[in-house]
């Protein structure tokens, strides 16, 4: 088998949330073991993509296809797709009140490990040496889900299921945003654990930051729901040092406002 | 065996009827029920007399309507005051087979080698309690712990000095019914001094049909005392609504502490609202002594209608008294519930907790009154009063009252309605759990407050009840 087959696979994807269009035929395809990122400004749909990856009801897929490991993911149910190795590190994640991070983790390995479920105590150990990975207080693990969280902290804890989690192909929606630099350090060293020969990356950024820290192998551009540009690590570097504005006059859309 | 008893097919685990022989007296009220009551119990005069002057009281009394409730008025003459399983061992301990496999299906072993351990059970079956364990174990350190009827017969000094003085016959309509025609319950007294070594239950079970449940229990704490009670409850499911009036009566002394905690779970009726048991019980704590403790912890599951109020008296200087509840609501399900905390000591404080879960086109109230009296100075409470609603044919409701007459009281009201979230429940489910997992997660955060104030087993039962009455309840 050659590993150039695309393990992951967006075709012709159009998706609307009360009635209204906001993906408009998005194309992706990635191979095992690359990171790809996906660039664009703000309003240009990357949430909703990663939203729609993930199956989250508010979204109406009207066309197109999305392909994992061969499967059908728009036929799954949300947890369907987590236990088949797919992850959103969400951008704005909800707080759970009087639920312990501990206890949600420890149900959240149990639901997607199926008969891989680790004792009460193996599993404890093994957050234990996520969370001193990740830099993070011990208190953590006892705190309730999300709840009180600064910004940073929902971040890494984002960072801290994918970790618990282990799956094959990841998608990080903004986990970037608004971290200081010590932070976004510790958030890219989290991910590059991971990263690996078996493992897929969609790092969602609109900022060229974070790819300082975790590169990509291809970059998109998303612009009005539509891939603009794809290309390789050149592409950063040009992005970097030109900004979109390019990129959405060779699109032949005008520059909209940040 | 009833045609009811063919109604068990739903997921309500104890629905099931046994099949027993009873000793009954027939259908409806009057003295003379009443005198047949007091008869077969064999109680002394004076008990008699108190009775028939609560149920004169009663005649008197319309049925309470500012409940925030609808149901059809209650027929009294079709119900059935007293329903006894028939002794068939010869010795007067022996526990009829049949009644132990029934109670061993509830989880509730009353054969001496399958006691549960650290807990002592009164089992009470209709009208009857059938059996109380671990007996000698308290009665070493002077705990009595025994049905309220062989209270009555055997310790009436206690029971006169007691009975009636938290909530008197002329408390309330469901009161003064309870007082009158009551048949069994649980009675605790815990001498001065004394930590009792184990929780004290009572199980409460509803078997035959059309039969009302008038338990009357008596829990009484003497200086430096201390108990943690239990109250569990079942019945099979039938389509006709059954009446259970209960009283319950918690007498603290100086410095002494009782914590009672419920897991109500009656049948609350089909998914269509046919059925199901009106709860309308009166518990009232007194905190008579200084430094004095009473809390309530509530997990209110089941019943087609529940109005419930444990309320806490606060006489003792720096006395303190404690509500935590989590009332859930499905299908058609009504419950309005929630406490009274009157201020009339010095230095007294009162905490409240209550979480309301609503789903399906249930209603669910919280109704509450903190009062601090005049002379009654330096008194606090915080309340804190949530509600969470689960779909949206469900509505939840706050009536708080707040009567504070004194301008040291620090009082404190906090209330929020939230409802469960499509991206909480989409979080988790991106984590890999189910849809059901996902939303008794949501929901038990919610309550958690109130389950850290039950004891471990009782806080895990509780919490998987929760699961099943939620199950289905979203999508
Ligand atoms: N749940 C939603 N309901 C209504 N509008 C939405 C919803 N999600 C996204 N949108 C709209 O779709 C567009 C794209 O949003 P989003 O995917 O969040 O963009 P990005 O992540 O690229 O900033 C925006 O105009 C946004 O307002
Ligand atoms: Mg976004």
């Amino acid at each position: 088998m050659t590993d150039k087959t695309p393990y992951f696979e967006i075709k012709d994807l159009h998706a609307a949330t009360e009635g209204k269009p906001i993906l408009k035929g998005v194309n992706l395809s990635m191979v095992k073991g690359e990171t790809h990122a996906l660039m664009g400004p703000n309003g240009s749909g990357k949430s909703t993509l990663a939203n729609v990856i993930m199956g989250h009801p508010a979204y109406e897929v009207t066309a197109g296809k999305i392909i994992f490991e061969g499967q059908n993911v728009l036929e799954m149910e949300p947890e369907e797709r987590a236990q088949a190795g797919i992850f959103l590190a969400f951008q704005y994640p909800v707080a759970i009140p009087g639920v312990s991070v501990a206890k949600f983790l420890k149900s959240a390995h149990d639901a997607t490990h199926g008969k891989k479920k680790l004792n009460p105590a193996a599993f404890l150990k093994q957050l234990r040496e996520h969370i001193k990975y990740l830099e993070v207080d011990d208190a953590f693990i006892n705190r309730y889900l999300n709840d009180g969280f600064s910004g940073g902290e929902k971040k890494r804890m984002e960072i801290l299921q994918m970790l618990t989690l282990q799956p094959r192909f990841a998608v990080m929606d903004e986990t970037d945003s608004g971290l200081d630099i010590d932070a976004l350090k510790v958030v890219s060293k989290g991910v590059n654990k991971l990263t690996g020969p078996d493992f897929g990356l969609l790092v969602i950024t609109h900022y060229e930051r974070i790819l300082r820290y975790i590169h990509p192998d291809h970059l998109h551009i998303l612009i009005d729901g539509q891939v603009a540009q794809s290309g390789g690590p050149e592409l950063v570097k040009k992005l970097e040092e030109e900004g979109y504005d390019w990129v959405r006059e060779e699109f032949g859309q005008e520059v909209l406002a940040h | 065996m009833s045609t009811e008893s063919t109604a068990i097919l739903d997921d309500y685990k104890y629905g099931f009827y046994t099949d027993i022989e009873t000793d009954s007296v027939p259908k409806g009220l009057n003295e003379e029920v009443i005198a047949l009551i007091s008869g077969k119990k064999g109680e002394p005069e004076w008990m008699l007399e108190w009775r028939l002057k609560a149920y004169r009281w009663w005649l008197r009394q319309q049925e309470p309507k500012w409940a925030h409730l609808d149901y059809p008025p209650v027929d009294f003459q079709d119900i059935c005051y007293y329903s006894a399983p028939k002794k068939k061992g010869e010795q007067p301990d022996e526990i009829d087979a049949e009644l132990a496999a029934a109670f061993e299906r509830l989880g509730v072993p009353l054969q001496e080698r399958n006691h549960l351990a650290g807990v002592a059970v009164d089992a009470v079956f209709d009208s009857v309690s059938v059996a109380t364990t671990h007996r000698e174990t308290l009665a070493e350190k002077g705990i009595i712990f025994c049905s309220i009827s062989e209270a009555i017969r055997e310790h009436p000094e206690l029971v006169k000095k007691y009975l009636g003085t938290v909530v008197p016959y002329t408390d309330n309509y469901y009161a003064s019914l309870n007082s009158a025609v009551f048949t069994d319950g649980s009675f605790c007294y815990i001498p001065k001094g004394i930590r009792c070594p184990m929780d004290l239950s009572t199980y409460f079970r509803i078997n035959a049909l059309d039969t009302g449940q008038f338990e009357r229990t008596l829990i009484i704490a003497e200086e430096g005392a201390y108990v943690s009670y239990l109250e569990g409850c079942t019945a099979p499911m039938r389509d006709r609504n059954q009446l259970h009036a209960a009283v319950v009566e918690l007498i603290a002394l100086d410095d002494a502490e009782i914590k009672y905690a419920t897991v109500q779970n009656w049948y609350a009726g089909d998914k269509q609202g046919k059925g199901g048991i009106y709860n309308f019980v009166t518990k009232r704590g007194h905190c008579r002594g200084e430094r004095s403790k009473i809390s309530w912890t509530q997990v209110e599951a089941g019943s087609a209608i529940t109005w419930k109020y444990p309320s806490v008296i606060l006489e003792g200087d720096y006395s303190s008294g404690a509500f935590y509840s989590v009332a859930v609501t499905t299908n058609k399900m009504q419950a309005d519930t929630g406490t009274k905390m009157i201020h009339i000591g010095n230095h007294t404080k009162s905490t409240i907790v209550s979480k309301g879960i609503s789903a399906g086109d249930s209603v669910n109230s919280y109704r509450g009154l903190v009062q601090v009296l005049p002379d009654a100075y330096h008194c606090r409470n915080y309340s804190n009063c949530d509600s969470m609603l689960i779909g949206s044919t469900c509505s939840a409701n706050t009536f708080p009252y707040i009567e504070s007459e004194n301008h040291t009281a620090v009082v404190e009201h906090e209330a929020t309605t939230s409802r469960v979230s499509e991206d909480q429940i989409f979080y988790l489910r991106s984590r890999g759990l189910s849809e059901e997992d996902a939303v008794s997660m949501v929901v038990n955060g919610f309550a958690r407050e109130v389950f850290k104030q039950l004891p471990l087993e009782f806080s895990v039962e509780a919490i998987k009840l929760l699961e099943m009455k939620l199950e289905g309840s979203i999508g």
